[in-house]
């Protein structure tokens, strides 16, 4: 058992400060643990979301030293002996109590996202589909919604462009959408126009910080960037696209 | 540097963070390490001299397309594609074959998606580091606005293609001195050059979509199964496209510092030559 040093930024959209608070932390525990012990012990009224502790759930995104993770798997263990640890709400989101965001924005770009459009079924009215075909749309399936690459993205977070870009979260769940085999709706010119496909310039913040390792920006943001540049600026593929009468 | 905090404690301005690691480690070395390449190969390429020894000719002049067999150091006039150097290349341009062909591979690697996140991090600072405060800007528009340029690198892509081929061939003949086949250290510095270009070029993002990536379906006929075959063999390399990119930047300027010693004399290639 050993004593650490927590800043907690505690407040409202209204303002707030940092308050600091001494705690005692056991061997194995994760930041969340220690939370909900300054939450038990010295500030009772202290407002965190989290629910499965398990990375799974992602409520518990939040900013520890500066950098988006889930408190329920950031261990303790990786802070030096010394080190204050500050923890801060998520910059991106309006705050609404000390370290809880309100993250609603996120899903009402989801509602604008043209659902999936299955092709016909087949004569059996069986669909099938190939593991192969599928692979790369169950890399993004795996997103739990923290909604922390949202929160590091420079055009979101900093440059104040959330009426113009969607964010990495959206994009993966676009190209989940546009890859998959059996989609036949064409999300393509509202990704450049709507969802601003250009406005990521792939510094891979998002990528850095997913806890799931989805690679969006390699196997996501990249790709349709691509399929963007297809549509809008290649002049060649266009041309051979008409010799040959192929989508 | 940090201006004011809002809601959250977050500080805002340029490289305010709450972050209490080194994270200017990173573009730190990528200033150092793209801005030293850049002053180099400018400074190479302006030279037009000391670029050829004995069958080694250094990647940054190739291919050569006009000669000017007066310079020191120079190529003999037969290995130019089009001959002597032309008479009416303006006399304030340096009369370096370099100049004709360092446009392909540094529009290639200038709008190549890992060199772009380097130096939008690095030099752009948009953002310098992961929930680091950019450079302040009216209004950021990223790549839709003069940046849309950079949707054209797959048109580089091509071109970088076929640099290969011609950096193979060269690599080829580096084995020849005087129509004698051997080996010398030149002649593995200028085989190990395009290898490690090849690794780079067939990583792209561009060419990762073009052989296969674009298609939605990759088991609907014949083709697409093979292309899957192709995009999973790329989507290997590229997921080392960074590693690929230094390896092959620090590797084609150091092709071009080995023969320029050599060729000033201030090198001895051992070969089997003697
Ligand atoms: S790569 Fe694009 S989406 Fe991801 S954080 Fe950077 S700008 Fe945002
Ligand atoms: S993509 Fe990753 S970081 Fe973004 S919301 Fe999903 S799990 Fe979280
Ligand atoms: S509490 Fe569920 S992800 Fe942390
Ligand atoms: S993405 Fe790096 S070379 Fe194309």
């Amino acid at each position: 058992m050993s004593e650490r040093l927590f800043r907690i930024w505690r407040g409202t959209a209204a303002g707030g400060s940092f308050v600091e608070y001494r705690v005692d932390v056991d061997p194995g525990m994760v930041v969340l643990d220690v939370l909900h012990r300054i939450q038990a012990r010295l500030a009772n009224d202290l407002a965190i979301r989290w629910n499965c502790k398990a990375g799974k759930c992602g409520s518990c995104s939040m900013e520890i030293n500066g950098r988006p993770r889930l408190a329920c798997m950031t261990r303790m263990n990786q802070f030096g002996g010394a080190e204050m640890i500050a923890v801060q709400p998520m910059k991106t989101f309006p705050v609404v109590k000390d370290l809880v965001t309100d993250v609603s924005w996120n899903y009402e770009q989801n509602r604008r996202i043209p659902p999936f459009r299955p092709k016909p079924r087949p004569a059996d009215g069986q669909y099938r589909m190939r593991q192969v075909d599928v692979d790369r749309v169950q890399e993004f399936r795996k997103c739990i919604e923290c909604f922390l690459c949202q929160d590091v993205c420079h055009v979101l977070r900093d440059q104040s462009r959330k009426d113009a870009f969607v964010g990495p979260r959206l994009m993966i769940r676009l190209a989940s959408l546009e890859m998959h085999p059996l989609d036949t709706e064409d999300r393509v010119p509202a990704l450049r126009e709507e969802f601003g496909s250009g406005l990521c310039n792939i510094t891979r913040c998002c990528t850095e910080v997913c806890p799931e390792q989805i690679q969006i920006t390699d196997n996501g943001i990249i790709p349709l960037k691509e399929r963007v540049v297809d549509r809008y600026f290649d002049p060649l593929l266009g041309l051979v696209r008409k010799v040959f009468r192929r989508k | 540097m940090a201006e004011a905090a809002r809601a959250g404690g977050h500080i805002i301005g340029f490289a305010a963070t709450t972050r209490t690691d080194r994270w200017w480690v990173g573009p730190l070395l990528t200033v150092l390490g793209l801005g030293g390449f850049v002053v180099y190969a400018t400074w190479a390429a302006f030279q037009g001299s000391h670029y050829y020894y004995g069958p080694y000719l250094s990647p940054f002049y190739s291919p050569l397309l006009f000669i000017d067999p007066n310079a020191p150091g120079a190529a003999p006039l037969g290995q130019a594609w089009f001959g002597t150097w032309p008479s009416w290349w303006p006399s304030f341009l340096p009369a370096s074959p370099a100049f004709l062909i360092l446009v392909f591979p540094g529009a290639f690697r200038a709008t190549c998606y890992y060199y772009r996140k380097a130096y939008y991090r690095s030099f752009f600072g948009t953002p310098p580091g992961c929930a680091v405060g950019p450079l302040p800007r009216r209004r950021y528009r990223g790549e839709t606005g003069l940046l849309i340029v950079q949707n054209l690198h797959r048109y580089a892509l091509y071109f970088a293609i076929a640099f290969i081929f011609i950096l193979y061939d060269d690599a080829f003949r580096a084995f020849f001195r005087d129509g004698q086949f051997g080996v010398g250290v030149g002649s593995v510095v200028l085989l190990i050059n395009p290898t490690l270009l090849a690794g780079y070029t067939f990583g792209c993002h561009s060419w990762r979509h073009l052989v296969g990536g674009r298609l939605d379906c990759f088991s609907c006929d014949r083709s697409s199964a093979l292309r899957h075959g192709i995009w999973k063999g790329v989507s290997i390399l590229n997921v080392g496209h960074m590693q690929w990119a230094w390896a092959s930047l620090f590797w084609v300027a150091l092709s071009d510092v080995y023969v320029r010693l050599l060729s000033m004399g201030v090198l001895r290639d051992l070969s089997t030559w003697g």
